[in-house]
């Protein structure tokens, strides 16, 4: 009996969730009274800062290919490796990636499984594992039933804290099975904290008019340090990216603080973000919605009160 | 080509969710079902454009009771050609893709689409268990499709921008927003759904790995805290010192 924690490395580098997932699968293991093992394919720089998080020992397979994700080819390589380790708890980030790879590996490993975990297991009596559903409006508590268990863990669900010491690391060579399917591209915006793990996003929808007024979007987020967002009719517009787009159809996210910039609150767009800790919502409607959501709000022209704040921030930085 | 469309029975988005039998029920008095809007925005229609373009078969397939199959004639009325029940309340994610990989193992299908999650328990994780029941490629979150005889062009979203694949043969695929446009079911639509076949089978697996053991609801907002614009600092203050996020 183990944990195994498959660690993402895109383009190379272990990422906050990926911290985050092996802070949840040590804790996991810690109530289990067992170890955890972390899991990387392909490069990865500093394979044994996972044992900061918790991690007993690091396997790192095949450290020197590119590793090109394809989810057949990923469950066989993690399967093999929780049989050999004997890892009965299977941890994985809840990212599109290890979200095609949770219900596969529950089929190959027969287990049950959750994705998208909000808090770690209860062990105390049975396996219970708890997720937000129904787009935000309810959280369930799931009892795993099976001996196996594969969970996907939802980003921001606790604080990673590095207060271990680096793990040994163990390389392997295990080829990834030939499939059927080829990633020929790939296009990735560089240099952002990406949605789903920031912890600080500034969002803005209709309300900013066209898409030569980000400016003041993009300020206040550089200044806060945020991941910038937009609202569905934005994307639609083509004012912002697609990917930008948080919401029902969208990304959902579950960052510490959400700052809604001129989006009246819409309820497909809220389920999309309702799982933030803390919501701002600024909006010259004093009956926007998204005022009966959100934890603070300020009703004004969000072209005078944006900048307004971008400045209070830096006063309160340079303070 | 033939194309299996997997779909779901959904609440209404704007749906109140309430609970029974002591919070370890979904109540669904009261409530509108709808086709879960992935499957049917995207997967059906997408399905329905690609066997209009290069000839073939549209299938639609539910696990669900006899109540389900006012959507399934949805499916019907949209384009889809036939369609295929499996009768059984699944219990878990589980118990829907082992009996719809059941019904494909047979059928050789070409393509098998779903949405990219139901917007009820938001698993997202039938499609990668149909494909590896069926030892098949999985592309999850695909925006965009494009076949050419044995060969499929996907795009995916993955965080912070798209993935281009390439996949040969049969596989399982999961769409999002960008797959295609909604259609909405005109009379002549809905007048044929009415003779198009719906098979019923029996489900082959029943027992679910996963149980629901207690619904809670989120705790009520304590209500939004007003600021004035042309305090900012004060809104920072708050986030700083009583929210602690900045």
């Amino acid at each position: 009996m183990s944990v195994l924690v498959y660690v993402e490395s895109p383009k190379g580098h272990i990422k906050k969730t990926g911290n985050e997932v092996v802070s949840y699968g040590s804790r996991l293991a810690a109530s289990l009274g067992t170890q955890c093992v972390a899991l990387l394919i392909g490069k990865a720089d500093d394979a044994a800062s996972c044992g900061l998080y918790g991690a007993s020992k690091v396997i790192h397979a095949n450290p020197s290919s590119e590793a090109e994700f394809d989810s057949q080819s990923f469950t066989a390589l993690i399967s093999e490796v929780a049989q050999k380790e004997g890892a009965d708890h299977i941890i994985l980030s809840n990212t599109a990636n290890g979200k095609a790879l949770t219900g596969r590996l529950a089929i190959r490993l027969n287990a049950g499984d959750v994705t998208g975990a909000n808090a770690l297991p209860e062990t105390s009596s049975g396996f219970i594992v708890s997720k937000s559903v129904f787009s935000g409006k309810a959280v369930v508590k799931y009892s795993i039933e099976t001996p196996v268990k594969v969970i996907s863990v939802m980003g921001n669900t606790l604080q990673p804290q590095a207060s271990g010491s680096p793990a040994p690391v163990e390389t392997v060579d295990m080829p990834l099975k030939a499939t059927k399917l080829k990633v020929i591209e790939r296009k990735t915006s560089e240099g952002i904290v990406p949605l789903p793990e920031a912890e600080l996003v500034v969002s803005a929808g209709r309300g900013m008019k066209g898409p030569e007024n980000w400016g003041i979007v993009e300020e206040l987020a550089t200044v806060l340090g945020a991941t910038t967002s937009c609202s569905r009719p934005v994307a639609d517009s083509g004012w912002r990216p697609h990917h930008e787009h948080v919401g029902q159809t969208g990304v959902a996210i579950r960052p510490n603080l959400y700052i809604a910039i001129g989006i009246s609150g819409a309820i497909q767009h809220l389920a999309g973000v309702n799982n933030s800790k803390v919501m701002v919502a600024i909006n010259k409607d004093p009956e926007a919605p998204f005022f009966k959501a959100a934890d603070y709000g300020v009703v004004g022209d969000l072209f005078e009160v944006v900048p307004r704040l971008t400045e209070a921030i830096r006063r309160l930085k340079h303070s | 080509m033939n194309i299996l469309v997997c779909i779901s029975k959904t609440p209404d988005t704007t749906s109140r969710i309430s609970f029974r039998a002591g919070d370890t029920e979904y109540n669904p008095d009261g409530i509108t079902f709808i086709m879960n809007p992935y499957d049917e925005w995207y997967a059906l229609v997408r399905a329905i454009e690609l066997v209009e373009q290069n000839g073939g078969n549209v299938t639609a397939i539910n696990v669900g009771p006899a109540a389900n199959d006012i959507i399934i004639r949805k499916a019907l009325a949209i384009g889809a050609n036939d369609a295929v029940r499996i009768d059984i309340d699944p219990a878990d994610a589980y118990v829907t893709a082992a009996n719809i990989a059941g019904h494909a193992r047979s059928k050789n299908y070409d393509l098998i689409m779903l949405g990219k999650e139901t917007i009820d328990y938001n698993g997202s994780e039938t499609g990668a268990m149909i494909a590896e029941m069926l030892d098949l490629p999985f592309v999850s979150y695909a925006s965009a499709l494009q076949v050419s005889g044995n060969m499929s062009t996907v795009t995916r979203d993955i965080e912070g921008g798209v993935e281009v694949c390439q996949v040969e043969g049969p596989f399982v695929l999961s769409a999002a927003k960008g797959m295609a446009e909604q259609r909405i079911p005109n009379m002549k639509g809905i007048m044929m759904a009415k003779t198009k076949p719906l098979a019923v089978e029996v489900a082959s697996v029943q027992n679910p790995r996963v149980k629901a053991n207690k619904y809670v609801l989120p705790p009520a907002k304590s209500g939004v805290k007003l600021i004035s614009p042309d305090n900012m600092d004060e809104l920072v203050r708050l986030l700083h010192e009583e929210a602690k996020v900045i």
